[in-house]
């Protein structure tokens, strides 16, 4: 193996690895806030809890109901996505007119109500959660040994992007959302049902944190504070993407996730800081973020 | 009078707000199925505002508004569009993030006998070479065939057409209006604003004046040359 800069190929690529890993969960978790603010325009602080809302859904599925990972995969989405849902229609519909900072407020009382009922029932102390069987195990590359869970993730996160990405920029549905980001009154006026529109977009974004939730939960352990922790990055994920950019979240999600994991090999000291640097850095040259647009 | 068709369109005492403002103080008018009717009047009169009432999108409103014998009063905006009703806005409302074909295709079809986009691209050719700009790279006049252009497949019978020949240049609104006797041929009924009186003259049957938020005179098109002292002075031109 060719040392570069002193430094042996296979931590390099370990770091790497785990990197790309942390940015699998930035940008599903950046993407989910930006469908959310592009349409909404909130930002979602709930999105963390959702996200641990998500882990916890799969936890008890498989504890309370011995139903395992892959169903959960599924159910758990779709169950904190209709939370996500039931709160738009019934909370967060009534402060769109008004300051953003009453959204910022909502959306952050209610990520530390259902923090605090999960940490009533469940303290803080994380409970494992076993990767299925298919998943487990590792591939030896001799140079390094590859954790099978952990490719998983990488790719079923740059599969959810992509499938994300490709509904929003090139269907139909897609161009609805586009064109009710610039002007919801004029959509609403060409006959699409918009509240109902942003109702089901919430859920979406909703679902998406609880998707990588269920993905955290055999890496992590599943526990009340799990997204608190997370999400303090990732906010600053979506500010360097640019607000409301899809293509930005996603691209800054595994970007930052592989600079973080690169700072670890080069100056590890600086590895939990670099995203902020980062962070400073942009908006100081690109106040609107990477490929966000000034609004 | 029995055999007068019961009007497609009748309008009967609007009023209509700007939060506290009240801006529309008795609109009342009436447009039968496949008329062309402009509203007339000078700026500030409160054509806008009657159309963005019709689609329910003005914050609030009374009086009657009947589309097929519906009250369209109270409806929320989607409701009133999928009724068959088709709006262009002033401001053309083209999506900036949208491509051409995307803005084209975008207005849900709402009834039967819509345009085919074939159709719609033999009637604005310019459409054509532009399939995959995005909105805001086109010039105003293409803009303004977009606007139209996506209203038209929808199988919307009523289109509300507002200013269109506005701020373009004197060819591209000699293409508008040929368009406008296209679409009152195949059996579009039209309730266009207009400023350009001219214009308004060469594809109109009948015009309404607006005056303050009224309706204060109505003008059928074959008086018109007898009239036209009678309208300078209304737009005051
Ligand atoms: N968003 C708004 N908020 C408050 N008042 C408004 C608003 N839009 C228009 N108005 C007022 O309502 C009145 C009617 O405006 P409207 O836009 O309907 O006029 P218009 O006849 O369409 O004029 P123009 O020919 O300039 O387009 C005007 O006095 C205008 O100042
Ligand atoms: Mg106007």
């Amino acid at each position: 193996m060719i040392p570069i800069l002193n430094i042996p190929t296979d931590v390099l690529l370990g770091q790497l690895l785990l990197g790309l890993i942390n940015g699998s969960f930035y940008a599903i978790l950046s993407l989910g806030l930006s469908v959310i603010f592009g349409l909404l325009n909130i930002i979602n602080f709930t999105h963390g809890a959702q996200y641990m809302m998500g882990a916890f859904v799969s936890w008890m599925l498989l504890t309370y109901f011995g139903i395992g990972y892959w169903p959960a995969l599924l159910i758990s989405p779709v169950v904190v996505g209709i939370t996500g849902v039931i709160l738009e229609r019934f909370i967060l519909r009534r402060i769109y007119d008004i300051d953003h900072i009453y959204g910022f407020l909502l959306t952050y009382g209610v990520a530390l109500v259902i923090e605090s009922i999960f940490r009533g029932q469940y303290g803080v102390s994380g409970q494992p959660y076993r990767a299925p069987a298919l998943l487990s195990g590792v591939i030896d590359l001799d140079f390094m040994v590859l954790p099978i869970y952990r490719l998983w993730v990488v790719a079923a996160s740059i599969a959810v992007c992509a499938g994300t990405w490709l509904i929003i920029e090139k269907t139909r549905l897609g161009s609805y959302l586009r064109a009710a980001t610039e002007r919801p009154v004029l959509v609403r006026a060409f006959g699409v049902n918009v509240p109902r529109m942003i109702m089901i977009t919430y859920g979406f974004g909703v679902a998406l944190a609880a998707f990588a939730g269920v993905l955290a939960a055999p890496l992590y352990q599943v526990s009340s504070i799990m997204g608190s922790n997370l999400m303090v990055v990732v906010f600053a994920v979506v500010v360097i993407g640019g607000m409301g950019s899809i293509g930005g979240s996603i691209v800054a999600g595994f970007g930052l996730g592989i600079l973080e994991g690169l700072t670890k090999v080069f100056y590890p000291p600086g590895s939990n800081l670099v995203v902020f640097v980062a962070m400073i850095l942009i908006l100081t040259l690109r106040p609107a973020g990477l490929f966000g647009k000034a609004r | 009078m029995s055999d007068q068709p019961a009007a497609m369109l009748d309008i009967h005492d609007l009023q209509g707000w700007y939060d506290e403002s009240h801006v529309l103080h008795g609109i009342s008018l009436k447009v039968a199925r496949g008329e062309v009717i402009t509203l007339l009047g000078r700026n500030g009169a409160g054509k806008t505002t009657s159309l963005r009432a019709i689609m329910g999108i003005l914050g609030r409103t009374a009086g009657s508004i009947r589309f097929n014998g519906a009250e369209l009063v109270g409806l929320s905006p989607d409701k009133i569009a999928r009724k068959g009703i088709g709006y262009c806005p002033e401001d053309r409302g083209i999506f900036s993030g949208l491509t051409v074909d995307e803005n084209l295709l975008l207005p849900p079809v709402v009834g039967k006998g819509g345009m085919s986009v074939a159709e719609i691209h033999t009637l604005f050719p310019n459409l054509v070479e532009r399939r995959t700009s995005f909105g805001t790279k086109l010039s105003g006049g293409e803009q303004q065939m977009l606007a139209i252009g996506r209203i038209l497949r929808t199988g919307a019978s009523l289109l509300l057409l507002d200013e269109p020949t506005e701020g373009l240049a004197p060819v591209i609104v000699q293409q508008i209006g040929v368009a406008v006797r296209l679409l009152k041929q195949r059996g579009f009924t039209i309730l266009l604003v207009e400023q350009n009186f001219h214009f308004a003259s060469t594809v109109a049957d009948r015009h309404y004046v607006v005056e303050e938020g009224k309706i204060v005179d109505e003008i059928a098109n074959d008086d018109l040359p007898n009239q036209t002292e009678r309208l300078k002075s209304y737009l005051g031109v």
